[in-house]
């Protein structure tokens, strides 16, 4: 009788689900000044641009392009430099760029992220790979342009590894800091529980280190954007940094902010959306901080 | 109907001979003696408590059972075996499960996550029955209704009494027990110590529990080990016949306040030691 009145109590008593969660924290967020506030930003950094360039003309920012003037091109179904929303160049450069990024962010993830767990697990493999890591991880992504043309045929390639290797550092360093943050009395729990090592590995190693590797995620996303636009600049033929380069020499300026204000909110949107898988993945977390 | 084997042991084990031990630190050269020539006889279904100052040695004994690290000499058996020797220092398992000082629930894993944990890993039972199993454990523990929260959001005493739950379903022989209400209120203590001795009433476990709080430990234990300040001796051995089961009510028994009375000495003297030494707190 008290299997079942312990079963009937789970039913009752199961904690919020994840979808009442993020609504609870979604509504608690519109009910702050947070979001206005974060509105009034940047409507009062436009309307400074406003002010600085096509208003009052100031030197040094008469040569740039007004919001009003980027906007009317942006929106403009005839636009006079061939880029607006409605044209389908602009999303072929959109797509270009994501596509790009998505293969590489995935293909820094799927190595750097094991790569990570074994340096913090092994300290014999750490031993191998630190100093090395350390010593490439500060080399500037446009100082690997050069070899990363000649070992890869084709720009393509070249590219994706550049932008590859912006994000595999950041993500390494990021889940052997999240391995080490483990507090070592889990494993001395999970030891005394009886776990052999591959329960460590996958019970105790991966979810603590998780909250770590989810920055780390984040910030390689940002580094696999940084590192993209860098190597389109370069030899890019199509993608958003290739045609902010190019709008530069063809002179054509609003061309280049829209390409800018494209990356900022796809750059923005792609770190959102690893915090929401995150956030989805790391319940215990998230419950944590609304307490 | 069967009520969880984890709670009813058949035949008495978990019998431990701690001979002669002694532990010497040594970093960097520096050999400081941690525990010095400490022998102990718990029988199989004591409840074996050490009191001492904070850092005196007690957990290096503990830690030694719990195989966290080996011994410098002598011996400790488990049920007449070698478990600790110079040179020999056994893997730690789940016939020896330590509660921490500081609480160690998996935060990432839900109550019953954490609790089916032992079994699940040890692969003695599929994951279902191990969840039956936890829920029923709970059920019978009092804490029925916390199965799917995590760590983080029950409170601090819920927390170590699940952690005990957790230690209890892998069947031990011996529960390990450093300092576990180190960090409580005096209200949520009681009512862990409440949890305790009923746990141990109904399982008769060899419980290993280390504390420098005194009442707490005339309370719980029938046997008490005072220890020295490092390196930990052991100064007095009490025998608490308060009968079981025991509680709160005991607090204010004649025969509970003689004992706190006899040994309260002893420990002042230590706790002066260790003062003096420049420890910093006291028992």
């Amino acid at each position: 009788m008290s299997t079942a009145s312990a079963a009937t109590a789970t039913r009752n008593d199961a904690g919020p689900s994840s979808l009442e969660v993020s609504l609870f924290c979604l509504r608690e967020w519109l009910k702050s000044a947070a979001p206005y506030l974060n509105l009034l930003g940047i409507v009062g950094f436009i309307f400074l641009w406003y002010l600085l360039t096509e208003k009052l003309k100031v030197p040094w920012f008469n040569k740039l392009p007004g919001p009003v003037g980027v906007y009317g091109e942006w929106v403009s179904p005839d636009p006079s430099y061939g880029i607006s929303l409605y044209t389908p160049e602009y999303y072929q450069h959109i797509v270009t760029s994501i596509w790009r990024v998505l293969q590489a962010f995935f293909l820094a993830t799927f190595l750097g992220v094991p790569v990570g767990l074994m340096m913090g697990w092994k300290k014999t493999f750490k031993d191998y790979t630190f100093p090395l890591l350390e010593t490439l991880r500060p080399i500037p992504m446009l100082a690997w342009v050069p070899l990363s043309i000649l070992m890869w045929p084709g720009r393509e390639a070249s590219i994706i590894f550049l932008t590859f290797l912006g994000s595999f550092f950041a993500t390494v360093l990021n889940t052997l800091l999240g391995v080490e943050s483990i507090d070592e009395v889990y494993f001395r729990a999970a030891h005394s529980l009886g776990a052999k090592p591959r329960h460590v590995f996958l019970k105790v190693i991966l979810p603590g280190a998780l909250p770590f590797i989810f920055t780390g995620l984040q910030i390689s996303m940002g580094f696999a954007w940084f590192s993209l636009v860098a190597g389109e600049m370069l030899a890019g033929e199509y993608g958003l940094g290739y045609l902010i380069w190019n709008s530069f020499i063809m002179v054509q300026y609003p061309v280049i902010v829209i390409a800018m204000v494209t990356l900022g909110v796809i750059g923005w949107l792609s770190s959102a959306l690893i915090r929401l898988v995150g956030n989805r993945l790391m319940q215990w977390k998230v419950r944590e901080e609304i307490r | 109907m069967n009520t969880a084997e984890a709670l009813s042991v058949p035949a008495p084990r978990g019998q431990i001979s701690i001979r002669n031990v002694s532990k010497v630190y040594d970093p960097e050269g520096a050999r400081v003696l941690a525990v010095d020539n400490c022998s102990m006889e718990i029988a199989a279904g004591e409840f074996c408590v050490v009191v001492g100052p904070s850092g005196c040695g007690k957990t290096t004994l503990l830690n030694a059972i719990a195989g966290f690290h080996g011994i410098t000499s002598g011996e400790i058996l488990l049920d007449g075996k070698l478990l600790c020797g110079p040179g020999k220092t056994p893997p730690p398992g789940s016939d020896r499960i330590v509660v921490f000082q500081n609480g160690a629930l998996f935060p990432w894993y839900s109550v019953l996550e954490n609790v089916t944990f032992g079994p699940v890993v040890q692969g003695v039972m599929p994951e279902r029955e191990a969840r039956d199993r936890a829920r029923e454990l709970l059920s019978q523990m009092g804490l029925e209704g916390i199965e799917s929260n995590y760590p983080s959001e029950i409170s601090s005493g819920m927390r170590r009494r699940v952690e005990i739950a957790r230690a209890m379903m892998t069947d031990p022989s011996v529960l390990l027990l450093d300092e576990p209400f180190r960090a409580m209120d005096a209200l949520t203590k009681t009512v862990v110590h409440q949890f305790l001795l009923d746990v141990y009433d109904r399982s008769n476990k060899t419980i290993f529990f280390i504390t420098h709080d005194l009442e707490e430990a005339i309370f719980l234990g029938s046997k008490v080990y005072i220890m020295t300040t490092r390196p930990a001796r052991i100064k007095t051995v009490l025998d608490v016949d308060i009968p079981r089961p025991r509680d709160f009510r005991v607090l204010s028994s004649a025969k509970y306040i003689k004992l706190k009375k006899e040994c309260i000495e002893a420990v002042h003297e230590e706790a002066l030691k260790a003062f003096k030494a420049g420890e910093r707190e006291m028992a």
